[in-house]
C-alpha cells in the first residue's frame, strides 16, 4: 500500500508527460509546439525525482528546459517560422501514424515481455546521492565524461562556424 | 531421256534375232528430229532469214531419209527392232514404258508422213509465203509430224494416246490458222471436240484392255488376244471402245462431221492432215491392234459396217458439192472407210495399200486444188473454169490424181482399191460374214460414185468457159515440183502391190491371211470390172456435168426435196447441234451454273460469313475484352507499381525516415519473433 | 511497481516523437521531436537505473551524456537549420528534395 501513491503520482505525471506529447507533434503553432515539449520534459524531471534520481532531475530541467528550448526557440526566430499558426504537416502523416504506431507496439511488445515480472521498490534512503555520481563519473566513467568533454567543444565550434556571417571579401552572400 | 533410249539399246531391250540393221537401231530418231526442229523454230524461227522453214525442211529431209534407209534395211532382211524403257513404275504391275516398235508396218507408215510433210512443207515456203504467221505454221506443222511418227513407233498404248493428242492438238492450231474469221476458229474446235469424244471411247477402251491384259504394250496385248488369254466379251468390249477413237480421228459415221468444215484451214494443212497423215492414225491403229480385233467376237463387223456406211454417204455428198476441197473432203471420207472397211473383211493388205497410196494421190489433189485456190483467190467451183489453157501443170497432175482415185488402171488407186474389193469379195463367198457383202457392196456403189463426183470436179474445174474474175496463172515452182512429184508417186507405187509378185504383201501381212496365188477371176476379170465401172461413171459424169452445164440439177423437179437434203448434209449438224450441243449448253450447264452459284457458292459464302461473325465475336470479346484487359492490366499494373516505387525516391528525407522506421519496426519484429 | 509502466511509457513518448519527426513540416519541429524522443530514452535509463538499485548507477550516467550529447546535437543542428533557412528562404524540409536523381 505503501507503493501506491507512487503509481498515482505515475499516472498522473505519465498522463500529462503523453497528452504534452501529443499535442506538440499535432499543433499548428510552433511555439506552443515547444512549450508543449517543456511540458514534456518537466514531467520528465518529475519522474526522475519520482524514481530517486534527482540530480538527473535538475540536470534535465537546467539543460533541457533552461538551454534546449530556449535555442529552439531562438531558431523559430531565426528562421522566421510562423508564429502565430500556420505550421502545417506534411502529406505521410498516415504513414508516420502507421510507424510510429508499429514501433510502440512492436518495442512496448519486447520491453514488456522482457520485463514483465520485475519492478521498481522504491527505497527511503534517499535515493542516488550526487557525489555517488560524482564519484562514478570520475572512476568508472571518466573516459566517456572526456569525449563528451570533447563533442561538447566540437560542436561548440561547429555551431559558431555554421551559423557565422560569410565576411570574405568577394564571398558568395 | 536420250540417253535413256541409248542405255536401253546398249543393256538392250529386246533386241531382235536374226540380223541388226544399222539404222533400223536408230529410227527413233525419226520422230525426235522434227520436235527438236519444232522447238528451234518455236524459239528461233523469226529471226532467221528463212522465217524457220529451212530448219523444218532439213529435218523432215533427214527424217525422211532415215525413214528410207531403215525400210530398206527392214524390206533387205533384217529384223525388226522393238526397244523399251521403263519410265516408271507404280506398285506391282503399273508400268509406264517408253519404247520403239519399228517393223513394216511402222516403216511404211514413216515413208507415207516423211515423204507427204516434206513435200508439204516445200509447198507451203510458195503457197504461205505472204502468211504473217509464216514462223508458227512451220513449227506446228513440225511439231504435228512429230506427234505423227511417235505415234507411229509406239510399242505401248499410251505412248500412242500421247502422240494421238498431240496430232489432234496441232490439227486445232493448224485448222485454226485464219482464226481472224470466225467460223475458222469454230471449225477448229468443232474439230477438237468432235475427235475428243471419240477419244473418249478410246481411253476407256485402253484401260480395259490394260485391265484384261496387265499390259499397255501393243505387241503383249496382240499376244495375249490372239492365244486366247483375254475373255472375248473383254477383247470385243475393248476393241469396240478403241474404234471409237478411231471413228472420230478418222471421221467415219458419226463423228465424220468435222472434217468438212476442217478444209477452212490453210491448204498444206488439209493436204497434210486431211488427207494423208492425220485421220490415217484411227486406221493405223485398227491395223496395228488388228489381232485384239480379229478376236474381238463381232468388233471387226462393226467396223465394216460403220465404213460401209460412211463410204457411201460421204459418196453422195461429194457429189453436192461447190468447194473444191469440200469435195476432196468427203472424198477422203470415203476412201478412209474404204480402208476401214478392208481391215473389216480382214484384208489387212489390201486395207494398209490403200492407205499407202491413197496418201499419195490425195494429197496431189489437196495440193492441185490449192494451186487452183491460190490462182483464182476463191475456193468454189462455180468461180472456176477452162483452167487447163491457164495451169497446164496443175491440170495435168490434178487429173492424174483424179485418176489413181476412180481406181483407173495402171495408176495407184486402181490396185488398192481393186484388193479391197476382192478381199471382200473373197471373204462374202466364203458365206462367214454378212458383213464382207454390206462392204462388197458399198465397195462397188462408192467406187462408181467416186469417179463420177470426180469427173464432175474436174470438169468443172478445168473444162468450159472461165467464170471467175482474177486472172488465173500458173503457180510458182515451189508449188508445182511437189505436185509433179506426187504425180510420178500415184502413177508408180501402185506398182509395189500387184497381186502375188508385189512385195508389198511381204511386208504388210498378218498372219493366217493366205499369200494368194495368182487366180484369173480375182486377178483379171475383177479388176478389169471394176475399171469398166469407173470408165462408166466417167462418161456418166461427163455427159452431166461436162459442156458447161453446171446448173445441171441432175435430180429435176419432184425430186428437189431429195438434192435439198443431201446438198445440206442429210441435216446431220442440225440433228447434232439441237438433239446434242444445244441441250448440254442450254439445259446441262445451265444446271451446272446453278449447283455452282447456289450450292457451291452458297458453302463458300456460309463459310466466310461464318468466318467473319467468328472473327468479329473474337474481335470483340476475346480480343477486347480479354487480351486488351490483359495487356492493359499489365500495363496498368505497371505504373502503379511505378507509381508506389516512385515513393522510395522522392527525395524527402522524411520520406526516407519512414521507410527506416518502418524497416525498424519490421526488423524488430522478425527479430523478436524468431 | 512494474518497470514496465515507465518501459511503456518511453515507448509511447518515443512512437509520439517519431510521428513528430515524420510528420511535420518545419525543421525545428522536427528537431523538438528528436528531443522528445531522447528524453523518451531517459526515462528508460533512469527507470532500469532505478530498478537496479545502486548497481545501477550507470543508468543515470548514461542518461547524464545524454542530456549533454542532446544540447550538442541541437546547438549544431540549429546552425544547420539557419544556414540552410538563408539559403533557400525556407525551413521547410519537402522543398528541400534535392536528394532524388
Amino acid at each position: 500500500m505503501a507503493e501506491t501513491w507512487q503509481e498515482i503520482v505515475f499516472w498522473i505525471i505519465a498522463v500529462g508527460m503523453s497528452a504534452s506529447a501529443l499535442r506538440m507533434v499535432t499543433t499548428r503553432n510552433v511555439v506552443h509546439a515547444a512549450l508543449y515539449l517543456v511540458g514534456t520534459l518537466l514531467g520528465a524531471a518529475a519522474l526522475y525525482i519520482l524514481l530517486m534520481a534527482q540530480f538527473i532531475a535538475w540536470v534535465q530541467v537546467l539543460v533541457y528546459v533552461g538551454a534546449v528550448i530556449v535555442l529552439m526557440l531562438f531558431g523559430l526566430m531565426l528562421t522566421r517560422a510562423p508564429i502565430g499558426g500556420g505550421a502545417y504537416d506534411n502529406d505521410q502523416r498516415l504513414v508516420a501514424a502507421l510507424c510510429a504506431g508499429a514501433m510502440f507496439g512492436v518495442t512496448s511488445w519486447i520491453l514488456y515481455r522482457a520485463f514483465e515480472g520485475q519492478s521498481i521498490s522504491f527505497t527511503t534512503d534517499g535515493g542516488t546521492s550526487p557525489e555517488a555520481i560524482g564519484t562514478a563519473i570520475f572512476t568508472s566513467f571518466v573516459l566517456p565524461f572526456e569525449a563528451v568533454s570533447i563533442l561538447l567543444l566540437a560542436a561548440l565550434i561547429g555551431a559558431v562556424v555554421l551559423a557565422r556571417r560569410d565576411e570574405r571579401p568577394g564571398g558568395d552572400r | 531421256m536420250i540417253d535413256g533410249l541409248l542405255l536401253a539399246a546398249e543393256t538392250g531391250g529386246h533386241a531382235a534375232a536374226t540380223g541388226d540393221g544399222f539404222f533400223t537401231d536408230y529410227m527413233w530418231l525419226v520422230p525426235l528430229l522434227p520436235f527438236v526442229s519444232f522447238l528451234v523454230i518455236f524459239f528461233f524461227g523469226k529471226k532467221m532469214p528463212d522465217r524457220g522453214s529451212g530448219v523444218g525442211i532439213a529435218a523432215i529431209g533427214i527424217a525422211f531419209a532415215l525413214s528410207m534407209l531403215g525400210f530398206i534395211e527392214l524390206a533387205a532382211g533384217n529384223a525388226s527392232v522393238h526397244k523399251s524403257w521403263t519410265w516408271f513404275r507404280l506398285g506391282s504391275g503399273f508400268e509406264l514404258e517408253l519404247g520403239m516398235n519399228y517393223d513394216f508396218l511402222c516403216g511404211i507408215m514413216f515413208i507415207v508422213v516423211t515423204t507427204i510433210s516434206l513435200l508439204v512443207q516445200v509447198y507451203s515456203t510458195g503457197y504461205m509465203h505472204d502468211d504473217k504467221r509464216y514462223t508458227w505454221f512451220f513449227a506446228v506443222l513440225s511439231l504435228f509430224t512429230s506427234s505423227m511418227l511417235f505415234l507411229v513407233i509406239a510399242n505401248n498404248l499410251l505412248q500412242l494416246l500421247v502422240g494421238w493428242e498431240g496430232v489432234g492438238v496441232c490439227s486445232y492450231f493448224l485448222i485454226g490458222h485464219y482464226w481472224e474469221e470466225k467460223e475458222n476458229s469454230s471449225a477448229a474446235m468443232k474439230a477438237f471436240i468432235t475427235t475428243r469424244i471419240g477419244d473418249i471411247g478410246m481411253m476407256f477402251g485402253i484401260f480395259v484392255l490394260f485391265i484384261a491384259g496387265h499390259t499397255f504394250n501393243i505387241i503383249d496385248l496382240n499376244h495375249a488376244a490372239e492365244e486366247g488369254h483375254i475373255a472375248e466379251t473383254t477383247l470385243t468390249i475393248g476393241a469396240l471402245l478403241l474404234f471409237c477413237g478411231a471413228i472420230g480421228k478418222s471421221a467415219q459415221f458419226p463423228l465424220h462431221v468435222w472434217l468438212p468444215d476442217a478444209m477452212a484451214g490453210p491448204t498444206p494443212v488439209s493436204a497434210l492432215i486431211h488427207a494423208a497423215t492425220m485421220v490415217v492414225a484411227g486406221v493405223y491403229l485398227v491395223a496395228r491392234m488388228f489381232l485384239v480385233f480379229e478376236h474381238a467376237g463381232i468388233a471387226l463387223d462393226v467396223v465394216a459396217v460403220i465404213a460401209s456406211i460412211t463410204m457411201l454417204i460421204a459418196a453422195i455428198l461429194a457429189l453436192v458439192q461447190d468447194d473444191i476441197k469440200r469435195v476432196l473432203a468427203y472424198s477422203t471420207i470415203s476412201q478412209l472407210a474404204y480402208m476401214m472397211a478392208a481391215l473389216g473383211v480382214g484384208a489387212y493388205t489390201a486395207g494398209v495399200f490403200h492407205l499407202f497410196t491413197h496418201a499419195f494421190f490425195k494429197a496431189l489433189l489437196f495440193l492441185g486444188s490449192g494451186s487452183l485456190i491460190h490462182a483464182v483467190h476463191s475456193n468454189n467451183m462455180s468461180d472456176m473454169g477452162g483452167l487447163r489453157k491457164f495451169m497446164p501443170h496443175t491440170f495435168k497432175t490434178f487429173i492424174i490424181g483424179s485418176l489413181a482415185l476412180a481406181g483407173i488402171f495402171p495408176l495407184a488407186g486402181f490396185f488398192s482399191k481393186d484388193e479391197i474389193i476382192g478381199g471382200a469379195l473373197r471373204v462374202a463367198s466364203h458365206g462367214t460374214r454378212i458383213s464382207a457383202w454390206i462392204v462388197l457392196v458399198s465397195a462397188l456403189l462408192t467406187a462408181f460414185l467416186t469417179a463420177l463426183y470426180m469427173t464432175r470436179a474436174c470438169v468443172k474445174t478445168f473444162w468450159g468457159e472461165y467464170r471467175g474474175h482474177g486472172h488465173p496463172h500458173e503457180s510458182p515452182g515451189s508449188m508445182v515440183t511437189p505436185l509433179w512429184i506426187l504425180a510420178v508417186a500415184s502413177i508408180t507405187v501402185g506398182f509395189l502391190g500387184i497381186p502375188v509378185i508385189g512385195p508389198f504383201a511381204d511386208w504388210i501381212n498378218v498372219p493366217g491371211e493366205a499369200h494368194h496365188k495368182f487366180d484369173t477371176f480375182y486377178n483379171i476379170i475383177l479388176p478389169a470390172g471394176s475399171v469398166a465401172l469407173a470408165a462408166f461413171a466417167i462418161a456418166i459424169g461427163w455427159q452431166m456435168f461436162g459442156k458447161n452445164r453446171w446448173q445441171y440439177n441432175i435430180l429435176g423437179g419432184p425430186f428437189a426435196w431429195l438434192y435439198r437434203f443431201v446438198e445440206n448434209k442429210y441435216y446431220l449438224d442440225e440433228i447434232y447441234m439441237r438433239g446434242i450441243v444445244k441441250p448440254i449448253q442450254y439445259g446441262l450447264s445451265r444446271a451446272a451454273y446453278w449447283f455452282n452459284q447456289k450450292v457451291l457458292d452458297g458453302i463458300v459464302d456460309g463459310t466466310a460469313a461464318a468466318t467473319l461473325a467468328t472473327s468479329k465475336v473474337t474481335y470483340r470479346v476475346v480480343d477486347q475484352q480479354v487480351v486488351d484487359f490483359a495487356v492493359n492490366g499489365a500495363a496498368g499494373l505497371t505504373g502503379w507499381t511505378g507509381g508506389l516505387l516512385r515513393y522510395i525516391q522522392s527525395g524527402n528525407v522524411q520520406r526516407y525516415a519512414a521507410v527506416l522506421f518502418a524497416g525498424i519496426a519490421l526488423f524488430i519484429a522478425v527479430f523478436a519473433l524468431t | 511497481m512494474p518497470v514496465s509502466y515507465f518501459l511503456i511509457l518511453a515507448a509511447l513518448l518515443f512512437a509520439i516523437g517519431i510521428y513528430g519527426v515524420l510528420a511535420r513540416q518545419n525543421a525545428v519541429l522536427i528537431l523538438l521531436s528528436v528531443e522528445l524522443m531522447l528524453n523518451a530514452v531517459n526515462i528508460n535509463l533512469v527507470a532500469f537505473s532505478a530498478m537496479l538499485g545502486e548497481r545501477g548507477i550507470a543508468g543515470q550516467i548514461f542518461a547524464l551524456f545524454i542530456v549533454a550529447v542532446a544540447a550538442a546535437e541541437v546547438g549544431v543542428g540549429l546552425a544547420i537549420v539557419i544556414l540552410i533557412y538563408r539559403n533557400r528562404r525556407t525551413s521547410d524540409v519537402d522543398e528541400m528534395s534535392l536528394m532524388k536523381w
